[in-house]
């Protein structure tokens, strides 16, 4: 899933100061998951934004707050449309794919991130979350034996540790495993450590130009129905 | 025929040194010149490192020119951390067009453990990928395929850690490093000659120079601070222990003494084929160190 952190107070009042009516928009999916911007952290932060503004003396803001199953798809964002158009900014809790895709929909309403956005990952344990894929659009776990090196080696090399490690962890970061020595115990474990004495040449960045699109081979139809598979 | 002189003496049965400077930061490369000059004659090869531990300096390639234009035997270091393939192989080509034909091939050092944390690490290669780069370049031919008007030729290095605490994994990248063209190596510090023993038990099959890292400290804190903070430096408890009787504003005579025992050592048991004397920022004193040695 998508991880990200709720952007510091002060910087989300600074954002939404020229605004009067604000929509802070939850988002259902991932960020309810880490924590981000799910409905209960809008209506945290809707309280929050409350209090800084009773403080401030100012009560230049109206909220109202809403959450969407999901803010990356057209056909949820159509049914807050209402809404929208009723306010002077979205406050979007989404990730920046949501706030993207807000900005597309409704080209008339400033949409403001109020997260920032910062991996794709997995929930290691309740409130903590580690990334675990670069979506560097050319997966070869298979030779890793399961472990990413572009995503939990910091230096993102290919061909063995670095000679940073120690303790097992990494240089930059003592609190972090070094991915090599975990893919090294792993394919030793598996009886592959002929794979880690492959040389893997240099990674071709043209498998990753931005923005990247992916053009569905399976039929893909609104509604509950879809997913037959077009020959 | 030798690509450079020190290729000559790798090649020969000679017992190797080489050292090291830091470059300046900043322009006055003043220090830095006095330096080469105190010891070009007194080593085999003087390497000029590339942002060591990620700090910014004056680059590697100027202080390799410095060595050329003052009649000493450069090693250029470069890293990955910074420069894209592009940047490196031209970087490359500048390096051998004014005479530098030696070069250590490294990933470098995390971006985090430097002076400029907010910069982006590049590692676009890792230290195999650029050895074998630096190959496919003699071909005659650039990463992309290219002809290149003029082919380069170098004598290339890396660098191995053989007291490393999991070695395993550090054994096979060196393997690989073998593979992809590296001639020699420059170890990470050498305290413990035990590791060095075994390392070398197994570099032996391998048609390859070692030289032993010998890194100089100068005092009980520095080494607790080097062992915690600079990647790739273990130092053993009882080298700390050694420093740490020692009375105040004698340390660095204790270090020379310890590199130059250690380096004796290496050399009477014929362990490696060399040693690389890492001073950081106490080059002065290798010419005191080599005659300690006996060298």
């Amino acid at each position: 899933m998508i991880v990200a952190e709720q952007k510091p107070l002060e910087e989300i009042g600074q954002m939404i100061a020229p605004y009067e009516k604000v929509l802070i928009l939850g988002c259902g999916t991932c960020m309810t998951v880490c924590g981000a911007g799910g409905e209960r952290e809008v209506s945290f932060l809707h309280g929050a934004l409350q209090v800084a503004q009773a403080r401030s003396g100012t009560n230049v803001h109206d909220f109202v707050e809403y959450t969407v199953k999901r803010q990356c798809d057209f056909e949820f964002l159509d049914l807050v449309a209402d809404r929208i158009s009723e306010v002077d900014a979205v406050l979007s809790l989404g990730c920046g794919i949501g706030v993207q895709a807000i900005a597309e929909r409704f080209p008339d309403t400033p949409v403001l991130p109020g997260v920032n956005t910062s991996f794709m990952g997995m929930t290691s344990e309740w409130g903590i979350w580690d990334e675990r894929c670069a979506a560097c659009g050319d997966c070869r776990l298979d030779e890793t034996a399961g472990i990413c090196p572009i995503t939990r080696c910091t230096k993102g090399i290919l061909n063995g540790p670095c000679a940073g490690t120690k303790n097992g962890k990494c240089e930059a970061n003592r609190e972090i495993d070094c991915a090599w020595v975990l893919i090294y115990r792993r394919l030793e474990r598996l009886g592959q450590l002929e794979k880690m004495r492959r040389y893997y040449p240099p990674r071709n960045f043209r498998t990753i130009p931005r923005p990247r699109r992916i053009v569905s081979r399976v039929k893909v139809e609104p509604g509950e129905s879809n997913g037959q598979i077009a020959i | 025929m030798a690509k450079s002189l020190f290729e000559e003496k790798l090649n020969s049965d000679k017992f190797l040194v080489t050292t090291e400077v830091g470059p300046p930061k900043g322009a006055d490369v003043s220090e830095m010149v006095h330096l080469i000059e105190m010891l070009k004659d007194k080593v085999d090869a003087i390497n000029v490192t590339d942002h060591q531990s990620s700090v910014m300096r004056f680059p590697s390639l100027g202080g390799c020119l410095l060595v050329k234009e003052l009649g000493g035997e450069p090693i250029l270091q470069v890293t990955c951390r910074d420069r894209n393939r592009l940047a490196l192989q031209a970087d490359l080509l500048l390096a051998y067009s004014r005479g530098i034909r030696n070069v250590l091939c490294l990933t470098g050092d995390s971006i985090d453990v430097g002076d400029h944390k907010e910069a982006k690490p590049v590692f676009d290669l890792d230290s195999v990928q650029l050895l074998k780069m630096i190959r496919i370049m003699e071909s005659g031919k650039d990463m992309g395929g290219n002809d290149l008007k003029g082919t380069p030729e170098f004598c290339i290095g890396a660098s191995v850690h053989p007291a490393a605490d999991f070695i395993e994994p550090q054994l096979i990248k060196f393997e690989k490093k073998v593979v992809a063209g590296a001639q020699f190596f420059q170890t990470q510090g050498i305290y413990d000659l035990d590791s060095l023993r075994r390392f070398m038990q197994f570099a032996s099959q391998f048609q390859v120079k070692i030289l032993a890292g010998i890194i100089v400290m100068a005092s009980a804190r520095m080494a607790r601070y080097m062992n915690e903070n600079v990647p790739g430096v273990i130092v053993p408890q009882f080298i700390i222990d050694e420093f740490a009787g020692v009375e105040k504003g004698k340390g660095l005579q204790k270090g020379i003494e310890i590199a130059a025992r250690t380096i004796k050592a290496i050399k009477e048991e014929k362990l490696c084929h060399g040693v690389h004397i890492m001073a950081v920022g106490n080059e002065r004193v290798v010419p005191e160190i080599l005659e300690a040695a006996d060298l």
